[in-house]
C-alpha cells in the first residue's frame, strides 16, 4: 500500500508551525519556511482559522501534464516525483495546480513538490497531519 | 548570528530616516537575547535624558537559538522605562523572533522621531519608512487589519504595533504582536509613541541552510520529545496558566481587592475551568512552539437592543485575570473578557492598568481624590465604569487620569495612599502575594517583575524558610534567568531546558560552550544590567515598600517588615560581590588571577 499526507484535522491546529520546520529539516537541510512542502497559513490574519495547503496527492496531476522536460513523474498512491536533473524552472507546475500546493525554491530555480514522506506529520503536535494508506494507483 | 561568529545589528534612525547594518563580534560573549540587548541599551541609552526623548534607544534582541530549536520563541525588547525611570525589559512570542531571524537580523536599535507618524517595514533585502498617519489614533485591531490587508507575505511576517496608549504616552502602554502576544510591560508602547513610531512590520525569508543536519536533528528531536510526551509543559496547554487561580487562591496568594485580602470569594467564577467551559474557543501556539498556551476566550456582547450581538475574543491568560478581576472585584469570565478586550485595544499593560485602577478605587473610596476627577464612579466589581476608566487612561483624558497613567506610584506621591499603591520600584504588582520570595523577589529584580526570578515559585515550592537560602534562591534564579533569556527561551520551557540540554542544543548549531560559560554568560549579563541600572540612578538601598505588603496574609502568614528589608540588603551584597568576580572574557586582567591563587592554595597543602 502507498501513503499519502493528509491534512484531515486542520480544526486542531495551534499554528506552530512545527511541519513547515521539520519538511525543511528534513528535506532540505535548512531552517528556511520557505523552503518547507507545506505551508501552514491562517485566513484574516492571527485571528482566523489555520489551513494548511499542501499536495492532494492527485491520481491525474495537472502538474506533471504541465511538465515539458519530464522531470515530474507519477508517484504510486498520488502525486508527483520531481528529478531536478531534468527540470528547466519553467513553473509550469506551478501555475497548473489549482490548489498552489507547488512552491518555488528561488535559490534553487526548482518547484518544491510534497514527497509524502510524513515527516511533518510525525512532529505534528496535535495529530492535524496524518499519513493515510492508498491503493497503489 | 545562527552558522556565525558575530551579531548582525541594524541601526535604523526614525529622524534622519538612514538605516546602517554592523556585524559585531564583540557581542558573541552575550550570545544573544537580553544578553546582546543589554549590551546594546548601555551603549545607546542617554541616562541624563528623560526615557521618552528621541535620542532614547529601542533595542530587540532574538535569542542565539530562536526558531531552531522548540520553544525558542521569545524576542526581548529594551528601553529606559517611562513608568520606572529605569531598566525596561519586556518580552513577546507570537512570530516576531522567528521573522527577524529570517530576515537576517539578531538585534534592531531604532533611535530618534520621525516627524510624522511613521511605520517601519523590515525584511531581509529591505528597509522601508512608511507614512503612517492615516492610522495613527486607531485601536489596536484595527491597526493590524489595516497593515495586514496591504501588504504580502502572511505567515511569514510579524506586525507589532501601539494602540492609543501609545501614542498618548501612558507609561505602562504596551506593544501588540501579531494580535495574541505583547511587549506588556514597562511601557514600551510609550516609547514607540514617542518616536511617532505607530507599527514595525518584520517579513523574513532568508534561507538558512543546516551545518550539521544530523547532531543538530538528534538534538532537536530529543527536546521536541520532552515538550510533547511529558508532562513538563503539559498544563500549560491544558487549562494554561488561569489554572493557578483556585491554587493560589486556597492558600491566601490570590491579590484581591487592591491587596486589602489574598482571598477572593468569586474566585470559582474566574477559575481557569470557568474560563475553559464558558469562554474558551481554540488555543494557538507562538511560532515553533508545538505546546500552544494562548488560550483564546470568547463572550457574546449585545451592542445594541433587538438582539444585536457581536463576539469578542482574547487570549486570556492568569495575570489578567488577577488584574482585572479579582484586583478589581470584578466577579465573572465575560467581564474579565470584556475588561481584556478594552486593554488590548487601547494598548494598555493588564497588569499595570488594573493594579492602578484598583488603587484609584480606594483612594476614591477613602476620599483622596473625588468623582469629579474619575469621571465615572470607580468600585469594586463594577465593569462598565472600569471599562470607560481604561479608555480614559489611554487617552489621558484628564490631569487625573494623566497623572494615573504614570503609574501607581507617581499618582499615589500626587494624591496620597502610597501605602495602598501596589507596586515595585514603581513597576505594579504581579499576580503573586505568597510570601517573603515574592515580596523580596520582586524588590531585587532587575525590573521587579516576577519573571526575572519567580520569587512566586520559590515561594510555593518552601518546605522550611530560611531567609539565606531563599535569598540565594533569587539570586541563582536571577542570573541563570539572565542566560535561558539571551537562548530566546519561552520560560514556560524552563524545565525542559536544563543546563545539559542547553550546551547540546547550542553546541549542535556551531557553539562549543561548557556549563562554566552558561554560567558566566548569565552573570556578565546581570553584571551588566546593574550597571545600566545604576546609571539610571536606581539604588536598592533606597528602596520603599507600600505598607500593604506586610498587612495582607500569604501562604506563609504575613511578612514581617524587618525581615524583608534585611533579606534585601542581603541580596545587595551579594550583588556586591558578583560585581567584583572577574569576568573570564571581557577582562583579561582578571583573567590570569584564579589561576594563581589555586597555584598557592596547590603549594599550601
Amino acid at each position: 500500500m502507498a501513503k499519502v499526507l493528509k491534512a484531515s484535522e486542520m480544526k486542531k491546529c495551534i499554528g506552530c508551525f512545527t511541519c513547515m520546520n521539520i519538511c525543511s529539516i528534513v528535506n532540505r537541510q535548512n531552517h528556511s519556511l520557505s523552503k518547507s512542502a507545506i505551508k501552514v497559513r491562517t485566513s484574516g490574519g492571527m485571528a482566523g482559522r489555520f489551513v494548511a495547503i499542501v499536495c492532494l496527492a492527485c491520481d491525474d496531476p495537472a502538474c506533471m501534464e504541465a511538465c515539458p522536460s519530464g522531470a515530474l513523474t507519477k508517484r504510486k498512491g498520488g502525486g508527483v516525483l520531481l528529478n531536478a536533473e531534468k527540470c528547466i524552472g519553467c513553473h509550469r507546475c506551478e501555475s497548473a495546480c489549482i490548489t498552489q500546493s507547488v512552491f518555488w525554491d528561488d535559490e534553487e530555480n526548482k518547484p518544491i513538490i510534497c514527497r509524502h514522506c510524513g515527516s511533518c506529520a510525525r512532529f505534528c503536535p496535535h495529530k492535524c497531519l496524518n499519513i493515510e494508506e492508498v491503493a497503489d494507483v | 548570528m545562527i552558522n556565525e561568529k558575530y551579531i548582525r545589528v541594524l541601526y535604523i534612525d526614525m529622524a534622519s530616516k538612514k538605516i546602517r547594518v554592523e556585524q559585531r563580534a564583540d557581542l558573541m560573549p552575550y550570545l544573544g537575547g537580553v544578553g546582546v540587548a543589554t549590551k546594546l541599551l548601555d551603549e545607546n541609552m542617554h541616562p541624563e535624558l528623560d526615557p521618552l526623548h528621541p535620542d532614547q534607544p529601542i533595542i530587540f534582541s532574538i535569542g542565539a537559538g530562536t526558531w531552531v530549536f522548540p520553544v525558542l520563541t521569545k524576542t526581548v525588547a529594551m528601553f529606559v522605562s517611562p513608568l520606572t525611570g529605569e531598566l525596561g525589559e519586556s518580552y513577546a512570542g507570537g512570530r516576531l523572533a522567528m521573522c527577524l531571524l529570517l530576515a537576517g537580523y539578531d538585534a534592531v536599535v531604532i533611535s530618534g522621531k520621525s516627524e510624522k507618524p511613521a511605520g517601519l517595514r523590515i525584511s531581509n533585502n529591505n528597509v522601508e519608512f512608511v507614512d503612517n498617519r492615516a492610522i495613527w489614533g486607531l485601536d489596536s485591531e484595527a491597526t493590524g487589519s489595516a497593515i495586514r490587508e496591504r501588504s504580502v507575505g502572511g505567515g511569514k511576517r510579524s506586525i507589532i504595533r501601539i494602540g492609543p496608549a501609545g501614542e498618548n504616552k501612558v507609561a505602562f502602554a504596551s506593544v501588540c504582536v501579531d494580535s495574541f502576544r505583547h511587549f506588556g510591560r514597562l511601557g514600551l508602547g510609550a516609547v514607540m509613541g514617542s518616536k511617532n513610531l505607530k507599527a514595525v512590520m518584520v517579513l523574513g525569508d532568508r534561507s538558512i541552510h543546516i551545518q550539521n543536519t544530523k547532531e543538530y536533528f538528534k538534538v532537536y528531536q530529543s527536546i521536541y520529545k520532552k515538550c510533547t510526551s511529558t508532562d513538563m509543559m503539559a498544563k500549560y496547554h491544558d487549562d494554561g496558566t488561569p489554572a493557578g487561580v483556585l491554587p493560589l487562591n486556597a492558600s491566601n496568594s490570590l491579590p484581591t481587592l487592591n491587596l486589602s485580602t489574598t482571598n477572593f470569594e468569586h474566585a470559582e467564577a474566574i477559575s481557569g475551568d470557568t474560563f475553559a467551559k464558558k469562554n474558551l474557543v481554540r488555543k494557538v501556539a507562538c511560532t515553533g512552539c508545538p505546546v500552544g498556551c494562548i488560550h483564546i476566550g470568547m463572550f457574546r456582547r449585545e451592542f445594541d437592543k433587538g438582539h444585536e450581538y457581536e463576539a469578542i475574543s482574547v487570549p486570556y491568560d492568569y495575570e489578567l485575570i488577577f488584574a482585572l478581576g479579582s484586583f478589581l472585584g470584578v466577579k465573572s469570565s465575560d467581564e474579565i473578557i470584556h475588561l481584556i478586550d478594552e486593554v488590548e485595544e487601547t494598548g494598555v499593560d493588564a497588569i499595570s492598568a488594573g493594579v492602578c485602577l484598583g488603587w484609584a478605587t480606594e483612594a476614591l473610596e477613602k476620599g483622596l481624590i473625588n468623582e469629579e476627577q474619575t469621571i465615572v464612579k470607580l468600585e469594586w466589581g463594577n465593569t462598565e465604569n472600569y471599562l470607560k476608566a481604561i479608555r480614559y487612561l489611554a487617552l489621558a483624558k484628564n490631569k487625573f487620569y494623566r497623572d494615573l497613567g504614570r503609574g501607581s506610584k507617581y499618582a499615589s506621591s500626587v494624591y496620597g495612599g502610597a501605602d495602598f499603591a501596589m507596586q515595585f520600584g514603581g513597576n505594579e504588582m504581579p499576580g503573586y502575594h505568597t510570601g517573603y520570595a515574592s515580596v523580596v523577589g520582586f524588590s531585587v529584580a532587575a525590573r521587579h517583575s516576577h519573571l526575572d526570578n519567580g520569587g512566586y515559585a520559590i515561594d510555593q515550592g518552601l518546605k522550611q524558610f530560611e531567609e539565606e537560602a531563599v535569598v540565594d534562591k533569587i539570586f541563582f534564579e536571577e542570573h541563570d534567568r539572565c542566560m535561558t533569556n539571551s537562548l530566546g527561551m519561552c520560560l514556560f520551557a524552563r524545565k525542559v531546558y536544563d543546563h545539559q540540554t542547553i550546551l547540546d542544543a547550542l553546541n549542535s548549531i556551531g557553539h562549543n560552550l561548557t556549563d562554566q560559560d552558561l554560567v558566566d554568560i548569565g552573570k556578565r549579563t546581570l553584571r551588566l544590567k546593574m550597571q545600566v541600572k545604576e546609571k539610571l540612578g536606581f539604588s536598592l538601598k533606597a528602596l520603599r515598600l507600600p505598607k500593604r505588603f506586610f498587612e495582607t496574609t500569604t501562604m506563609h502568614g504575613k511578612v514581617d517588615e524587618e525581615t524583608v528589608y534585611r533579606m534585601i540588603n542581603t541580596y545587595g551584597d551579594k550583588i556586591k560581590d558578583m560585581m567584583k568576580e572577574p569576568d573570564p572574557l571581557l577582562d583579561p586582567v582578571h583573567k590570569t588571577a584564579p589561576v594563581k591563587v589555586a597555584k598557592v592554595a596547590v603549594k599550601a597543602e
